[in-house]
């Protein structure tokens, strides 16, 4: 099982060629007699040089040794690992798509625009918002830009004096990195005996010196903010608006709104909710939505329609600007607006309807052997905590390793923070039930093979390609590139 | 866990050895064991001014990054290079590896930390 | 039932009933009632695949790119040739439908390949580190500039006007809300101004920011701007055209200390602007803040080579608010997409297509001004892009060669108000001289 894939440098033979260019029909022309010859190249960087069939082979070899969602279950929560439609992938690539040049003029890009302007809207409804700009590139991004706003928000009203954010403990660590990148003081909130926000400190927290809180719901434990309309009326009654998290939003699509909850801004993961493929860690998209008070100041351009035609719209003098090069991530939101055409409104319904379903089924069933720190009804995940085998030998982690013997992709281990030895189960609406039972039977197998011989939990994995990693040498001795010899 | 007799200790898990008006500052046998591999190790620059209860550095492990908290005031005089490519001292021998060496501004200061005896009835 | 979702209603049932449960709405006891949506959401129905192929085809169709029209646009998106094995690599579900390789054991695959990448850039800008990438080339250039300011304790930047308008502005407005201050030096000639440069850094300076080929496609001195950048103790970030350094100096060698760019023009298709992807490398002094992730090589437990993400205390999932940045999801595919072009194209190939932009755009630059349509506006240093000055209005021009389908060049004079009716063309080894001679041709006609 244990093979270890030389890097392509190492297959490297000198004089093969992978590519052919067309003969040069222009008078070819020399680099030293256009630029002085202090630019000039004089050692040509060290990229392989293999054929055509070797690269091929090469990236299949390395393919092979990754896990993906058409492989198996991949039960990471936060993550929202579902299927990604094969379809999306071919309307991606339609030429009319990917032959157009960001700066080609906007009479010949009006099929683009059109499916912005569309996915735009439908966006906002799904989430109770005014508008929407499609710009940041995945959900810190979206944080980023969202935050901005509000700042520009309280800015153009005069009100410098709000320099603290409130982020949950339980929320991902891009919300108080994001709030700091926005230049703004962090203040964490503590959850209550039942998985939600302490009303009761934030209470404490509230004043005007607060911009805004940052919250995900349902939060990271899966659990919904049942004080949800208190916290929006406390903090909007000390002036401070409310960031909506999206991380979460494939449990309440059609069933509630981030708007109607009483949020300001929201961001969604496209490549979460809206089935774009993750890619092996991106690129996502990380659209925002704003409430109407906030719509001036989204970042630059936005898509409009002005009856006859769809345009990019630059005049918006209280933007907070651009935040990234051209209109966002268009390849991706060309698969998520073809994944909603595709689910419809009864279908997005019944995508978080199966998802919490499905969550709550995996719950019942593993909270018999595993520890459950909040024992309530969940949405689309859950938190585990493998306490009880830590003390019987085996972590959290060497029950992750051990579900990767068993062809499982392992859920989320260690976060959120709030809970010891977290194990966070996000199941999807795309799995079938008798996968969901083939995992929980694993890891009721693993709680078995912990109480007998935690030793081989401790072990594993042991059928994977490569086994446990020494990550302490990784950074002690980092090797971060190859050293040609 | 090891807490010796001759130093004095911080809430924040930091050792101090006091020689004269200079004050050596280390991690306990505690934090050391809490963070698991040390990876690296952050320093000030010496002449760095440092206060009471704010931080100076940082140590890491893989997973985790941990502030280091000045137990008392005063000018770092030395800081301990040998750390940059040996963190791992940290875990081996968290005693003898001092991490920086202050020039005390406050000797009052020191009453206020943790006996030896206060100190192993934290960790408990 | 949908053909994404699997469990049919009799499962649904059987499920529920497990809990314990009659209905749905059990499991939404938690939604405050107030907060409820009491309607369906007001979308598009559902569309089967041929129902949504129609309508996406039909979108599609709309578009330019549907045509075969030919472009001479450039401006930080680029017509290059694509070799197909990218596309079919990249369908390879292991790698697209894949998360993040947190799980080294079953991530070889995209960690390797990252590994690959990161070796790549390296060599490319001459640089010691590079990361697993970030948004693109604009969010790059913000990025290393934060970066600067951490590791010099310093908060301003210089940046020369000659860097894309759009990174600027981004760079603006990522410097907005942080303490961080902007100050930009006005081109000489289409070049970097090193006295200008000179008299407007200082010990505040944390970076300057130059590009090359800059947005006239001219390549700039790197060298002279890393001198004087390093005399007062800032940092040199320079944003490259990664396909221009198979034939121009690293900026490594030239004494840069971050280089950034976009991968767009290694193989990535112009997709009306996105995804592309953005790299980052920078000195070994600099590693520890470098923002995103980063991929090393060590063993495994049985001491077998293995990639695995390390530095990992850098990023937002540990260090929350102190991170060097909230970057999470980064643009991974495309970087692999990017590593893919570098290895079928090679240590040869690079150089090749270099020389054949370079050859074929300074044909294009010379038939051009033959026609007496137009004037040189700066030197003739430049790699795949140029400036012209045409003696007739940009707009009819352009409008004029859309008829012919072709694509005309950026107006220059959208984001440099002295430089009205400058024209800026970019010329790349897909173009033939055909194609040029047509469009020297449509332009005097």
């Amino acid at each position: 099982m244990r093979k270890v894939t030389n890097l392509i440098f190492e297959k490297s033979v000198i004089g093969r060629k992978g590519y052919q260019l067309p003969e040069l029909d222009t008078p070819a022309l020399s680099a030293n007699t256009i630029f002085p010859a202090k630019l000039l190249r004089e050692q040509a960087a060290e990229l392989p040089e293999v054929s055509e069939v070797d690269a091929v082979r090469h990236f299949t070899e390395l393919s092979k040794r990754n896990y993906g969602v058409d492989q198996g279950f991949y039960p990471l929560g936060s993550c929202t690992m579902k299927y990604n439609p094969k379809i999306d992938e071919d309307l991606a690539r339609l030429k009319g798509f990917a032959d157009s040049h960001p700066y080609q003029p906007e009479e010949l890009s009006q099929g683009s625009l059109e499916l912005m302007y569309r996915l735009d809207s439908i966006l906002a409804e799904i989430t109770g918002m005014a508008r929407m700009s499609l710009v940041p590139a995945a959900g810190a991004h979206g944080e980023l830009a969202g935050v901005m706003a509000i700042k520009a928000y309280h800015r153009s009203r005069g009100d410098h004096k709000r320099r603290k954010f409130i982020v949950p403990d339980s929320a991902h660590g891009t919300n108080p990195a994001t709030a700091a990148a926005a230049g703004y003081e962090t203040v964490e909130v503590k959850s209550d005996e039942r998985g939600g926000v302490d009303v009761a400190e934030l209470k404490q927290l509230m004043g005007d010196d607060i911009a805004g809180l940052m919250l995900t719901n349902p939060n990271t434990l899966g659990l919904f903010e049942l004080n949800i309309v208190d916290i929006a009326a406390m903090v909007h009654d000390c002036g401070g608006l409310l960031y909506y998290d999206g991380a979460n939003a494939n449990a309440i699509l059609g069933i509630t709104r981030p708007g109607d909850m009483g949020f300001d801004v929201v961001h969604l993961n496209l490549h979460k909710t809206f089935a774009t493929p993750h890619g092996g860690g991106g690129p996502g998209a990380g659209p925002i939505g704003v409430k109407e008070r906030l719509v001036p100041f989204l970042p630059c351009p936005t898509v409009e329609f002005d009856g006859e035609k769809y345009f990019l719209d630059y005049a918006r003098p209280q933007s907070i600007g651009r935040i990234k090069n051209f209109y966002g991530h268009f390849a991706a939101l060309i698969r998520a607006y073809a994944y909603i055409l595709s689910m419809g409104a009864a279908g997005l319904r019944h995508v978080s309807d199966t998802a919490v379903l499905n969550a709550n089924y995996m719950l019942h069933h593993l909270k018999t052997r595993y520890d459950l720190p909040y024992d309530r009804i969940c949405m689309h995940e859950f938190v585990l905590s493998g306490t009880k085998q830590k003390q019987q030998g085996a972590s959290t982690l060497d029950i992750a390793k051990r579900l990767l013997d068993y062809g499982f992709h392992p859920p989320t281990v260690y976060f959120p923070l709030t809970v010891k030895e977290a194990i966070m189960i996000e199941p999807v609406e795309s799995e079938p039930k008798e996968t969901l039972d083939s995992f929980i039977d694993a890891m009721l197998k693993i709680a078995d093979e912990v109480e007998s011989n935690p030793a081989l939990v401790r072990s594993a994995p042991q059928t994977t390609v490569v086994g446990r990693l020494d990550e302490v040498k990784a950074v002690r001795q980092p090797v971060l590139r190859h050293v040609f010899k | 866990m090891n807490v010796p007799q001759q130093l004095i200790y911080s809430h924040a898990h930091e050792w101090v050895k006091v020689d004269g008006d200079r004050a050596y500052i280390g991690i306990t046998d505690y934090a050391q064991s809490s963070l698991g591999d040390i990876v690296f190790v952050e320093l000030p620059a010496e002449g760095d001014k440092v206060a009471a209860g704010v931080t100076f550095g940082v140590v890491e492990s893989v997973k985790a990054a941990s502030d280091l908290y000045c137990p008392i005031s005063g000018t770092v005089v030395a800081a301990n290079h040998a750390l940059l490519d040996n963190p791992e001292l940290l875990n081996t021998d968290p005693y003898t590896n001092w991490i920086i060496a202050v020039a005390l501004s406050d000797h009052g200061e020191l009453a206020t930390l943790l006996t030896p005896e206060q100190y192993a009835e934290l960790i408990k | 039932m949908h053909r994404y979702i699997p469990n049919t209603e009799a499962e649904r049932k059987d499920m529920l009933a497990t809990l314990g449960m009659q209905d749905m709405e059990e499991l939404f006891a938690d939604i405050p009632d107030k907060v409820r949506l009491r309607r369906p959401l007001k979308i598009p129905k559902s569309h089967s695949e041929l129902e949504l192929t129609a309508h996406m085809t039909a979108l599609a169709n709309n578009n330019l790119g549907a045509r075969n029209y030919t472009c001479f646009l450039g401006a930080g998106a680029y017509d290059h040739y694509i070799p197909s094995v990218i596309n079919h690599m990249l369908l390879r579900q292991e790698f697209f439908t894949a998360y993040t390789p947190y799980q080294p054991e079953i991530s070889q695959g995209t960690l390797q390949a990252i590994f690959e990448f990161q070796t790549m850039i390296c060599e490319l800008t001459g640089l010691d580190v590079a990361n697993a990438s970030v948004y693109d080339g604009a969010t790059a250039l913000a990025e290393a500039a934060i970066m600067a300011c951490n590791a010099t304790r310093r908060n301003e930047i210089i940046v020369a006007d000659s860097v894309h308008p759009e990174n600027r502005a981004v760079l603006r407005t990522y410097s907005d809300t942080r303490d961080m201050v902007i100050k930009t030096v006005p081109h000489k000639r289409g070049q970097l101004d090193i006295e200008l440069l000179q008299a407007a850094i200082s010990m505040n300076t944390a970076a300057v920011v130059v590009q090359s080929p800059n947005f006239f496609g001219i390549a700039e001195d790197i060298r002279a701007a890393a001198d004087t950048t390093h005399a007062v103790g800032a940092l040199l970030i320079t944003s490259v055209d990664p396909l221009s350094l198979g034939v121009l100096k690293s900026p490594g060698e030239q004494g840069a200390d971050i280089a950034v760019g976009d991968g767009q023009a290694l193989g990535v298709p112009l997709s009306y602007g996105g995804p592309y992807v953005g790299f980052m490398s920078a000195t070994q002094k600099l590693l520890r803040h470098m923002p995103g992730r980063i991929v090393g090589a060590t063993t495994d437990i049985e001491g077998n080579r293995a990639f695995v993400l390390t530095m990992q205390t850098r990023e937002q999932h540990i260090r929350r608010e102190k991170a060097t940045s909230n970057i999470c999801t980064n643009n991974a595919l495309i970087a692999l997409a990017t590593a893919i072009y570098m290895t079928v194209m090679g240590k040869v190939g690079l150089k090749e297509v270099a020389e054949q932009c370079l050859s074929k755009s300074h044909y294009a630059y010379g038939e051009l001004l033959k026609t007496g349509h137009f004037e040189p506006a700066f030197d003739h240093t430049f790699f795949k892009e140029f400036v012209v000055k045409s003696k007739v209005p940009l707009q009819d021009l352009n409008r004029k060669l859309l008829r012919h389908n072709i694509l005309g060049g950026y107006d220059l004079g959208q984001d440099y108000p002295e430089l009205k009716n400058h024209w800026f063309l970019a010329v790349t080894e897909k173009r033939t001289k055909a194609e040029i001679d047509n469009l020297v041709a449509k332009v005097v006609e």
